[in-house]
């Protein structure tokens, strides 16, 4: 079933500003589909450790087994067999810029990619198709411990850190997301922030689709040791083509004792991609962990960030933005799930629907027996640009102590006649209007983002915006 | 006399179904300040959305003119542009947008369409701004705040005067900008409406009020008295010292909310 071409425009300027593609050139690309011979071409590929590769093969297992979900987004139409599930770009990953081939490093240098890393970030790294094409972090940070690269070199040259969490937050059994993974996982972030090393910019990595049907599957391991600090930001973006792609990734965070780490998404994938990834973070005593998560693009998204507060003074938060346009599904949220007492958590969830978008906030919060002293607060609010689009919420509670205190509100409202007029009265046109007002609601969001990762949200729903009054 | 500046034709107004503003004639000329009088659910807010192009306030018949333009199928933006100005009855909140952005993304509309008047006074907006906060008693620190985001009623409207400096428009139709404000607020709020006013000699006043009060300030030219849909008495000053004396009823029209007693009369001190 392939859409038509002018639904899959999530915005009029997406398409040339993201939605470009180039020559699509690869070093290796393994055949449509999916099996175990799939698995050991991409095993020898990456020369890995046998373990790795017997892991591979028990996750395709379990993901094989596993049914496909039928709560969330319509999977009906996803197809595993047209799905090339590794694709190698280049030979080797870049250290700079220069050793990036050009197309690829071309593709960046319009996103953007290097400029920023100048700018204002600590590290910089760059995810094309299946591997990562280019790795950096600044001396500063390497001088003082911090690993921060590749998965895959991650285990090459970190394997005994990587080992010992790998899979241990995210168990290839989770979901058959999950376990697809840990099936072809490849590329990714991984990251390792010594005992207390405050890393004061933000870690980037960008994530780009540019082939046809192609499946994106990194996998990505964050480590914030005790007393550390860190802010990890991804960004993604692939070309509008009328097929399908797959983007499954598993992200592992664990917050030692007394960190404080934030990840923060701005996903702005084609609308032609579904977006079925699996986060979680565990956060250790007096510890904060914080998911920044915005969710414009793709086709289906079904992603909820989640927390998991083991120990006594863990903290999380989870502020989550969805943006559900023409063809669009955000089922985004996040978990929270208190295993300590002492423990406390703040999920605020704001979504857009417009133009026949939907958008379905789908939250749990758990809190284990005998936790006392846990505080939760949920609130999440949805705006409905017009009468074609559509916002749920599934907010499920599994509370197994008495000793808690949670607060629970969500609000839904219509794009106000009122307020457009208002606007437009004064001289702002009914796209402007409209965006102002968006821009508006998610603000409370947006305003705890760096201020160039503002400039860009706000930038991106505008862009969303526009096309979206006829 | 100054030119005409807006020319209101037999107007006939249909909002769901039901006309509401039913065959009214108005002529504003440059420099010239009406007022525009009547009791609750005359059609005041009616007619002043309309001109400003409220959706779904219907001209069924009659015509409108606006700086020698028919208007009647311009959007409310195009009207911003050509000069026209509603300071609200109810002025409206939109949560998570600074009064500073929100001023500042006015301007860049409307001057980006190529009208030099707004391009002069972006050029110096940071610095008037600041001057006409001063003036309405508004602090600083609301440049910051959410657009009318938990503002008092006194403070809702200031902020609509704020607009009105700042936007300098050739003509403000004003919608009981006095209702809900004590005798301080009322006093600043028509002394930002005055300055407008004077700094602008060609510019002209709509007032629309259901009491007089605010007419001691804003010393109209012009009164016209609506009921139900139609100006039935026009005249000068006067009319509004006979209302105030006599009433609605003085007219012949019932007005089912008397109100509280205005503060000082059309002879008072001011
Ligand atoms: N949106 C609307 N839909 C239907 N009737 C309306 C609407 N707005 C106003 N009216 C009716 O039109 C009449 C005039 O209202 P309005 O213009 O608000 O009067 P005023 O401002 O003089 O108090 C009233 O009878 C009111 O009920
Ligand atoms: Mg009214």
């Amino acid at each position: 079933m392939a859409p038509h071409k002018e639904q899959i425009e999530i915005g009029r300027g997406y398409k040339e500003k993201y939605g470009f593609h180039v020559e699509e050139k690869s070093v290796f690309k393994s055949k449509r589909g999916l099996d175990h011979g799939v698995i050991d071409q991409i095993s020898d590929h990456k020369n890995e450790p046998d373990w790795m590769r017997e892991f591979r093969h028990k996750a395709l297992d379990i993901f094989l087994a596993k049914p496909m979900p039928t709560w969330g987004g319509d999977l009906t139409h996803m197809n595993f067999d047209e799905i090339y599930y590794y694709l190698k770009p280049a030979e080797h990953k870049g250290d700079t810029w220069e050793d990036v081939p050009e197309e690829i490093k071309r593709t960046f240098d319009k996103l953007g990619i290097p400029e920023s890393e100048q700018k204002f970030l600590a590290g910089s790294g760059a995810q094309y198709e299946s591997e990562s094409v280019y790795h950096k972090l600044k001396d500063e940070w390497e001088s003082r411990g911090v690993i921060f690269s590749d998965t895959d070199s991650a285990l090459r040259e970190h394997e005994d850190i990587l080992k010992k969490y790998f899979a241990t937050i995210v168990p290839p059994n989770d979901n058959k997301f999950a376990a697809l993974n840990s099936a072809v996982w490849s590329g990714g972030s991984f990251l390792y922030v010594p005992p207390g090393v405050k890393v004061d910019l933000p870690l980037q990595a960008y994530f780009r689709i540019n082939a046809k049907n192609v499946g994106q599957f990194e996998r990505t391991l964050l480590i914030c040791d005790e007393g550390a600090q860190a802010h990890y930001v991804e960004g993604c973006t692939a070309p509008s083509y009328s097929t399908d792609s797959l983007h499954a990734a598993v992200v592992e965070v664990v917050v030692k004792q007394g960190g404080r780490f934030r990840y923060t998404t701005i996903q702005n994938w084609s609308s032609n991609v579904y977006n079925l990834v699996t986060k979680r973070a565990q956060a250790f005593k007096d510890s904060t962990m914080e998911w920044v998560d915005a969710n414009l693009g793709s086709k289906l998204t079904m992603k909820y960030p989640s927390i998991y507060l083991m120990e006594p003074g863990a903290r999380g938060d989870i502020l989550s933005v969805a943006c559900a346009g023409k063809n669009q599904h955000q089922d985004a949220g996040g978990k929270v799930v208190h295993v300590a007492p002492h423990t406390s958590s703040h999920i605020l969830s704001k979504s857009v629907s417009q133009n026949g978008g939907r958008s379905s906030y789908r939250g749990l919060v758990k809190v284990y027996p005998k936790c006392k002293d846990v505080k939760v607060n949920v609130c999440c609010d949805a705006l409905i640009m017009d009468k074609d689009s559509r916002s749920d919420t599934y907010p499920y509670m599994e509370i197994d102590e008495k000793n808690v205190n949670i607060g629970h509100e969500a609000t839904v409202s219509k794009i106000g006649d009122e307020q457009l007029f208002y606007l437009r009265s004064r001289g702002l046109s009914e796209e402007q209007a409209n965006s102002m007002i968006v821009s508006g609601f998610i603000e409370p969001i947006v305003k705890e983002l760096p201020m160039e990762y503002a400039v860009e949200m706000n930038r991106l729903i505008q862009l969303q915006m526009e096309g979206s009054v006829g | 006399m100054g030119k005409e500046l807006l020319k209101i034709e037999n107007l006939h107004i249909r909002v769901e179904e039901n006309e509401i503003i039913q065959g009214l004639d108005l002529t504003v000329r440059e420099g010239e300040v009406h007022a525009v009088m009547g009791p609750n659910g005359s059609g005041k807010s009616t007619l002043a959305y309309t001109l400003m192009g409220r959706p779904g306030y219907e001209i069924t018949k009659g015509s409108v003119c606006f700086d020698g333009q028919d208007i009647r199928e311009m959007e409310p933006e195009e009207r911003a542009q050509a000069g026209l100005f509603l300071s609200f009855q109810y002025p409206i909140a939109i949560p998570g947008v600074t009064v500073g952005h929100f001023l500042m993304t006015a301007l860049a509309a409307l001057s980006e369409k190529g009208n030099g008047r707004y391009k002069e006074i972006r050029k110096t907006f940071r610095k008037d701004i600041k001057k006409y906060m001063e003036g309405l008693k508004i602090d600083p620190a609301f440049a910051q705040r959410y657009l009318n985001d938990g503002f008092s009623g006194g403070e809702k409207k200031r902020m609509e005067i704020l607009q009105l400096l700042t936007l300098q428009p050739k003509l403000a139709i004003m919608d009981e900008t006095d209702s809900g404000l004590d005798i301080d607020a009322l006093k600043v709020v028509s002394q930002g409406v005055s300055e407008y006013l004077v700094q602008n000699p060609k510019a002209s006043a709509l007032v629309i009020t259901h009491y007089q009060r605010i007419l001691n300030h804003l010393k109209p030219h012009f009164v016209h008295i609506l009921s139900k849909g139609k100006i039935i008495s026009s005249g000068g000053p006067e009319l509004a010292i006979k209302l105030e004396n006599e009433g609605y009823r003085a007219f012949g029209i019932e007005d089912r909310e008397p109100g509280p007693q205005p503060e000082g009369g059309i002879h008072g001190t001011t």
